[in-house]
């Protein structure tokens, strides 16, 4: 199969740091801060090489969009098993207003570009929790999609995607070329170890620019305020329901 | 010094002193203790003896791996899946 499969990878702050708002609620604490790949990403990366192992696709192309620093990000997936990375720069405040709509409008032009048969990204990224760069990556490639993934398997020129719902599975099939969102229970993402990080330094990390692809990353929402959540307050305990009744009156309950 | 089996336990060290930054406890902490563990063992000649540690050490390599791997996906699922 001479398919070629494009994955997205996205740098946020780690999973594990406890996140802090800026003092000049902006956002949140980015400096000197532990950044890794999303792990959804790296589910997607993953699936990706989990493909290329059984021989289903020839080639893996790890995306990401940002400043220098997420070349460590592709270096990461490059690690994992892709082949070549495309680092589209957008930097300064360009970054910051980077959302959903100018990844996926990247991520078209790049799908085009490179001729991909199949794109695999994360369900969401864990920093703004948007879900939405897949869907609107299919919608403007009017390619189908198989969101929230828990399985995928291809057969024939079909993908056949079993999906993480509410109601519990549901099992899709779609033609190629698609668009895939991976969800937790997909795979487990291998660690990249020592010696295939080395190796993944001779591998090709190209460099693009939104302007080259024709995307306008301009940004149509403004963040107006980041606010930490409101502290829990601790419960109160009564001896019998009559002080419950009592307190609920007092707070203008009932 | 055994030559062959000399590059496999540098190898082995390199790989369980990157896996341990991530150590929960601290890389630092992790660090001290690896340190030491081989430290122990560096009087150690018989070739056969090397191996059965190098297994080990391998064997701690994909307990660390199981280790990071569980904390993450089950971090993950209590952020994002309603527990029953």
């Amino acid at each position: 199969m001479s398919a070629r499969v494009l994955v997205g990878v996205k740098r946020v702050i780690d999973y594990a740091v406890k996140i802090r708002v800026r003092p000049d609620h902006t956002g949140v604490v980015t400096d000197g801060v532990k950044h890794s790949m999303n792990p959804f990403c790296e589910i997607a990366v993953e699936e990706a090489v989990r493909l290329k192992e059984k021989k289903l696709v020839k080639e893996i192309v790890a995306v990401s969009c940002g400043p220098q620093q997420v070349q460590e990000t592709i270096r990461t997936a490059l690690a994992m098993g892709a082949d070549r990375g495309i680092h589209v720069e957008v930097s300064g405040k360009d970054y910051d207003a980077l959302g959903p709509l100018q990844v996926s409008k990247i991520m078209a032009a790049l799908a085009k570009k490179e001729e991909a048969d199949l794109i695999i990204l994360g369900k969401q990224a864990i920093d703004d929790d948007c879900n939405q760069t897949g869907q609107m990556t299919a919608a403007l490639l009017d390619w189908p999609q198989g969101t929230f993934a828990s399985e995928l398997t291809l057969e024939g020129g079909m993908l056949k995607v079993v999906r993480e719902i509410d109601g519990g599975l549901e099992t899709i099939k779609i033609k190629m070329p698609a668009v895939v969102t991976a969800d937790l229970r997909l795979n487990t993402p291998r660690y990249a170890t020592l010696p295939n990080i080395m190796k993944a330094k001779k591998k090709k990390i190209a460099n693009v620019k939104p302007a080259d692809l024709g995307v306008d990353v301009t940004s149509r929402l403004e963040v107006l305020k980041v606010d930490e959540p409101p502290q829990r307050q601790a419960g109160v305990k009564v001896e019998t329901v009559e002080d419950l009744v009592v307190k609920l009156k007092e707070a203008g309950r009932i | 010094m055994a030559n062959p089996l000399r590059a496999e336990v540098v190898q082995l060290y390199k790989t369980l002193l990157f896996l341990g930054r991530e150590y929960p406890k601290g890389a630092d902490y992790f660090r001290d203790r690896l340190r030491a563990a081989f430290a122990k063992n560096k009087d150690v000649r018989d070739p056969e003896k090397i191996k059965e540690l190098i297994s080990r050490g391998e064997f701690v390599v994909k307990e660390l791996e199981a280790l990071y791997y569980l904390r993450k996906y089950r971090a993950l699922k209590k952020r994002y899946y309603e527990t029953e």
